[in-house]
């Protein structure tokens, strides 16, 4: 059995794979099967911060949001947050950022609560953006924490807002400069508000009047 | 035995050249060598954009981001895949007295195999520049599937969608192609057939798991559960069984004495297939996939250490006797560095999965210089090792530059280990800097000196591929010997078979 065809083939071969697939893929499977996965339309149905930014950008760049999105609509904005994820995985975002925070190493002290399994049923998270490496920060709590127009400058060129940092450049988010992000610049950045949107605090860097009246 | 030998014992036993389709091994050789000379360039590209040396700052398709990927892929599928299937193709044939169900079927094989390699690539790199386009935003809507042109959102399995079933088919022919001589050869199997045969079972499982169900089934958390799942059986169970199965073959016959233990070599296969698959969730500790599937995890990982310890006293119990052979065959050389290279990688791994560790250097460069201990240290120097013995008889000439291969041995083994001991430095030093609460800023400022060491040990190891490939293209071209020393056996005069 142990040097035989038959064994090797069977046992180690499917056998083995099959017995490690239930304990470490099955299990979780079942565990959450019940639970539904949210589309995008779902989650900004439910999510008025997400919307209050995706305006935000049409304000601040009429000419470029008319071009790339039209109007604001929520339609609109579950549009480009599934861009924006395409972007953020085309990129390699997710070898850079993580997107879990966990009960350790004083990280709840640093981006805000303990990630929980809930937070990741939905569309944009299949595949789960986990992230295996940070050489930037988490960003499961990112969005709000500051606004548009930080993350315009900062994606054109990172080390006018954030001094020595070693991200890219991405200018062909722009047509050309800072303040005219095009349908990939304004997806990525609606992407990145709506990271963490879901929690009861949305640290809101500004726009806070909007959201209180609403 | 010699080939003289063989035959006198076994009048109808077939011939090496009935056996080997010695062009398709030297072909996957070539194409192995060079993916892993552009995989290098993008481990070099992404290491300059870290301490903002990137000279090739703001161009779309010269993005680190994108290349980074390209690095790894380029990595897995390029080189150690290419490598792999040109040794499977000298070993499994000479072993089972049967050449491979078609050579037809192998050149389609390396010809959709390259396909893949290279799509992959292109895909990556072009991919997300497409991206935006009205039809495949509106198919992902429509079919609610995370459509992406570039790379798919798995850690190495990033190999798009549309390139998946191409890459299936070929590692299902791979497969077939090697099972047939494996199926018909008569007698006890031998250990390096055990982890082939399984190996082979292994990847196409693999692939296919990873690659379909965190894209099309399950999301969150049970995709965290799979894609970790994943990236550790395409280390554990498609790189490691080929890599020791290799080295069940070649180590014997070098030293020309059968492995010390069988008894160790069983205990050493069937716990690496055991344990080994059970590991997958360590890669994604104190994330929210349960508790109780995490510990599991960890305890297997310390679990399959064991078995690890038993392999290596085995190959170092076959050494004895011979180990004058360390120094003067560089082939043996390159085993059994990366044989201890393997130990440190496994000893490293009982420590750092454990939930202390974790706590402290998860999403550091600790994991990157392990990352690179073992794809680089173990398994890409073992393929040096082979194809140090295997092409002087691919070519039928001796090396051209024992001394030039010397050159690539000292700075592919020490370029290597200086950039394990930097990355590992320097992933205490992030874990520290972020738990203690500072700026962001203070982790990547006070990581430049590790990224720059890390610049000089990649540059060193590109600098041996160098050396290794001059001395390739002067082998090939026929030029003279410059040193008249030759590496290991003389070429041809020992047709083991």
């Amino acid at each position: 059995m142990f040097e035989s065809k038959a064994g090797i083939f069977f046992i180690a071969g499917v056998g083995f794979f099959l017995l490690a697939f239930l304990g470490n893929g099955a299990v979780p499977m079942i565990m959450y099967q019940d639970r539904h996965e949210a589309t995008a339309e779902e989650l900004v149905a439910d999510n008025k911060r997400i919307m209050v930014q995706f305006r935000d950008l049409s304000e601040r760049y009429p000419d470029e949001f008319k071009s790339a999105f039209g109007t604001p609509t929520e339609e609109k904005c579950a549009e480009a947050l599934r861009l924006g994820r395409q972007i953020y995985i085309g990129e390699g975002c997710w070898h850079c950022h993580s997107q879990f925070v966990r009960p350790v190493s004083n990280e709840s002290l640093r981006y805000g609560p303990v990630s929980e399994t809930w937070e990741y049923d939905n569309e944009l998270q299949r595949p789960v953006m986990f992230g295996t490496r940070r050489v930037g920060p988490d960003l499961s709590r990112e969005g709000g924490r500051r606004g548009n127009d930080w993350h315009t400058v900062h994606f054109f060129q990172p080390s006018i807002v954030s001094n020595n940092s070693p991200m890219p450049e991405y200018p062909w988010f722009f047509d050309g400069a800072p303040d005219k992000p095009n349908r990939r610049g304004l997806a990525i950045i609606t992407y990145v508000q709506w990271l963490g949107s879901w929690l009861p605090e949305y640290p809101y860097y500004e726009e806070l009047e909007e959201v209180t009246r609403e | 035995m010699s080939h003289a030998a063989a035959t006198a014992t076994h009048t109808d036993a077939p011939t090496h050249d009935d056996l080997v389709d010695q062009k398709i091994v030297g072909a996957f050789f070539v194409a192995g060598l060079t993916y892993l000379t552009i995989s290098m360039l993008a481990g070099i590209l992404m290491a300059l954009q870290l301490v903002h040396w990137n000279p090739l700052r703001g161009i779309e398709i010269f993005s680190p981001g994108r290349w980074r990927m390209v690095h790894t892929n380029a990595i897995a599928y390029g080189f150690l895949a290419n490598a792999f299937l040109g040794a499977l193709n000298w070993a499994v044939p000479r072993l089972t007295f049967h050449p491979v169900a078609s050579k037809a079927l192998n050149w389609f094989i390396f010809w959709a195999w390259q396909f893949v390699v290279l799509s992959t690539a292109a895909a990556i790199i072009i991919g997300p520049s497409l991206q935006d386009q009205a039809w495949v935003m509106n198919l992902a809507r429509e079919w609610r599937l995370p459509m992406g042109l570039g790379a798919q959102g798995v850690e190495w399995g990033e190999t798009p969608f549309w390139i998946d079933p191409v890459a299936l088919l070929g590692l299902a022919l791979v497969a077939v192609n090697f099972m047939v001589p494996i199926a018909k050869s008569k007698g006890p199997m031998y250990v390096t057939l055990w982890y082939f045969m399984a190996a082979f079972v292994w990847t196409f499982l693999t692939y296919a798991m990873g690659n379909l169900l965190p894209e099309y089934t399950v999301s969150g958390t049970s995709a965290g559960a799979i894609g970790g799942l994943f990236i550790h059986d395409l280390v554990g169970l498609f790189v490691t069984p080929l890599g020791w199965g290799l080295m069940y073959y070649f180590v014997p016959i070098l030293l020309k004495k059968p492995i010390w233990s069988h008894g160790l070599s069983l205990v050493g296969f069937w716990g690496l297939a055991f344990f080994y698959p059970l590991q997958g969730i360590h890669h994604f500790l104190y994330t929210p996939i349960p508790m109780f599937l995490q510990y599991g995890a960890v305890i297997s990982t310390i679990a399959v250490e064991l078995v690890v310890a038993t392999v290596i006293i085995n190959f170092f119990g076959t050494l004895a006797g011979r180990s004058s052979l360390f120094f003067t065959n560089l082939p043996i050389r390159y085993f059994y560095t990366g044989m201890v290279f393997y130990f440190i990688t496994c000893f490293q791994c009982a420590l750092q999965v454990t939930l202390t560790f974790q706590k402290l250097i998860h999403f550091t460069d600790w994991v990157v210089g392990h990352a690179h201990l073992v794809m680089f240290g173990v398994f890409s120097l073992w393929l040096f090792g082979i194809m140090i013995e295997l092409f002087p008889r691919l070519m039928n000439r001796p090396w051209y530059s024992r001394k030039l291969l010397e050159y690539h041995y000292w700075l592919s083994a020490g370029g290597l280990f200086v950039m394990f001991l930097d990355l590992t430095l320097a992933g205490i030093f992030q874990g520290y800097y972020w738990a203690s609460l500072q700026p962001w800023d203070a982790s990547t400022d006070g990581s430049q000196p590790f990224w720059i060491t890390r610049v000089f040990a990649g540059l060193a190891m590109f600098a041996g591929m160098l050396c290794f490939v001059y001395d390739l293209w002067m082998t090939w071209r026929g030029a003279e010997p410059a040193d008249g020393v030759e590496v290991g056996p003389v070429p041809h005069a020992s047709g083991h078979n």
